[in-house]
Order: structure tokens, then sequence, then C-alpha cells
């Protein structure tokens, strides 16, 4: 699976403003940190806004903070904002039309394709953002 | 959307050894056993991981005299070539006070325990569904591990 620039940009938006603990970012501080268009992340952030993970505050010295739950959003929560998180292409392989072959790679990948949606619902934010501190703390 | 981390604290918890007369409370949130409630199943646990034993702990948690939770885990070693290690197999807390922290407080003893056994390494493994126990575990800082598990219908 390889993710849309825009889902990345999105779960690097998300991770940052949720590591800030309610403190406000500009659409500029999150472009520096990534390197990252201005232009692009800030369609991000309005993806991310309209679904109540973000709250925006306009004016001069606005910007954007968390306004999730931490311990309740997934990956897979902000990823389906942008993408559907699935292997795509393959149909069933109950399905009577389809040829041996469709079926069979059909039961892989579709394996692959549940393996992946549980573990991405698995891991909340506060997990990420504990596995972060650790990473951190594991750099001699 | 997931519903695992705590968001409140029970108080008055306590965790201790199982005894035998734990089980009929326990048997009532098990999820594993709701559809027949097998007191056997139950027996056999407790007489194999209940009693004082190296490398086994069955462990419950008490809110004032209710039991509220318990874990069941045991030190395996050599399994499919593996290393020594700690193996979680049963956790179970009571509907209501789920959210609380209970399952975080008896697998940190549960650790505790391994740790004390002389094994670096706890598994366990949950259902691909169960969303609840598998984002418990990632919180708890549990990965994805070097085996897979496999199965075949007979």
């Amino acid at each position: 699976m390889k993710l849309q620039q825009s889902t990345i940009l999105g779960l690097y938006a998300v991770l940052e403003l949720a590591k800030a603990e309610g403190e406000q970012l500009s659409t500029a501080d999150i472009a520096a940190k990534f390197d990252v268009s201005i232009n692009h992340l800030a369609k991000v952030l309005r993806i991310l806004v309209r679904a109540g993970h973000l709250q925006a505050a306009r004016g001069a010295g606005g910007g954007y903070r968390f306004s999730g739950n931490i311990k309740r959003t997934t990956l897979m929560d902000v990823i389906e904002l942008f993408e559907p998180v699935s292997i795509e292409g393959f149909e069933n392989p109950d399905l009577p039309q389809a040829t041996d072959v469709e079926a069979g790679l059909a039961i892989a990948l579709i394996e692959i394709s549940e393996m992946m949606q549980a573990t991405l619902q698995s891991i909340t934010l506060r997990t990420m953002l504990k596995m972060m501190q650790r990473d951190v703390a594991n750099i001699p | 959307m997931n519903i695992t981390e705590p968001e409140k604290t029970i108080p008055n918890v306590h965790i201790r050894k199982a005894i035998e007369t734990d089980l009929p409370a326990i048997m009532t949130f098990d999820e594993r056993s709701n559809k027949d409630l097998n007191p056997h199943y139950w027996q056999e646990m407790f007489n194999r991981y209940g009693d004082d034993h190296d490398k086994q702990l069955f462990l419950v948690c008490e809110n004032g005299a209710e039991i509220v939770g318990f874990i069941i885990g045991e030190v395996r070693d050599w399994e499919f070539g593996s290393s020594p290690c700690g193996w979680v197999f049963a956790l179970g807390v009571r509907p209501d006070v789920r959210l609380g922290g209970v399952a975080t407080q008896l697998y940190t003893v549960m650790c505790e325990f391994f740790s004390q056994a002389g094994v670096d390494k706890v598994r366990t493994m949950v259902a691909r569904q169960n969303n609840d126990f598998h984002s418990f575990y990632r919180s708890e800082g549990m990965m994805a591990g070097p085996y897979i598990q496999l199965e075949k219908d007979l």
C-alpha cells in the first residue's frame, strides 16, 4: 500500500498537533517542519477540521489546534478521510463470476487487506505518541 | 474509533492471586465463556494456573469485594523455536468498569511476574476483529511479533 501525499500530510499534521497538546500551530509552522507545500497542507487541514480532528483559529496569529481525542482517534480514522484502506481491484472470491485465478488472488489480497485494516484500527494517536517518545529515548 | 485506553480511574482496586471462589464471578464476564459458561474449563484453568507456580500466574482485580478483572499468563519455553517468553492468554474486565485502567494494572503486574521469572519478552494473540483488545495491547507498547499465526479448516 502506497499512501497518497494528502494522507501522509494528514497524518503528519494530526500527529504534530496532537503532540502539541492543545497548542496552536500555523500551516506555515507545520509545512516548514515537514518541508511540504503550504497550499497542499492547507487543503488537508481543512479536511481534518471538517472531520472534527482539528479546530481552526482565524486572523493574525491564527492556526490550528488538535480538538479530537488522542485516545480514541486511530490511524485508520485519519487515513480514511483521504483514501480507502483496502486493496482494490479484486472481487470477492465467493462471487460465482470470479475465475480461479481471480479467486485465488482475491483470497491472498483480502487476507493482507484485513491485517492492514486491523493494524490501522488498533493504533491510536496516543499509542503513536508513546511510540515516538520511545523511539526518541532509544536514539543513542 | 476504538474504546480501549483508560478514561477514568477505578478507586480501591487491588490485584491478587486468584482463589477458587473467584471463578463464578469471572465466568460472568469472560467473553469467551459467555455462550455456555463452562465451569469445567475454569476449574481446569484454576487447577493449572491458580496455585503457586514458578511459571504460571492467574490474577484477579478486586474493586471492594467484587471481582472486576482477571489475567492469566505463563512463561513458555522454546515454543515455536522461540527463546523463553511470557504469554498472556486470557484477559477480561467486567464491562461496567472498562476504561478504568483495570486491564493496565493486571497487565503490569503480569509483566513484572514475567520479568522476575527471567524473561524479557511478552507475547499474546488477539482476534483480528477484536479491536478493543488489539488497541489495548498496542497502547501497552506491544507490536506485531516475528511469528504469523496460520490455520486451516479440517
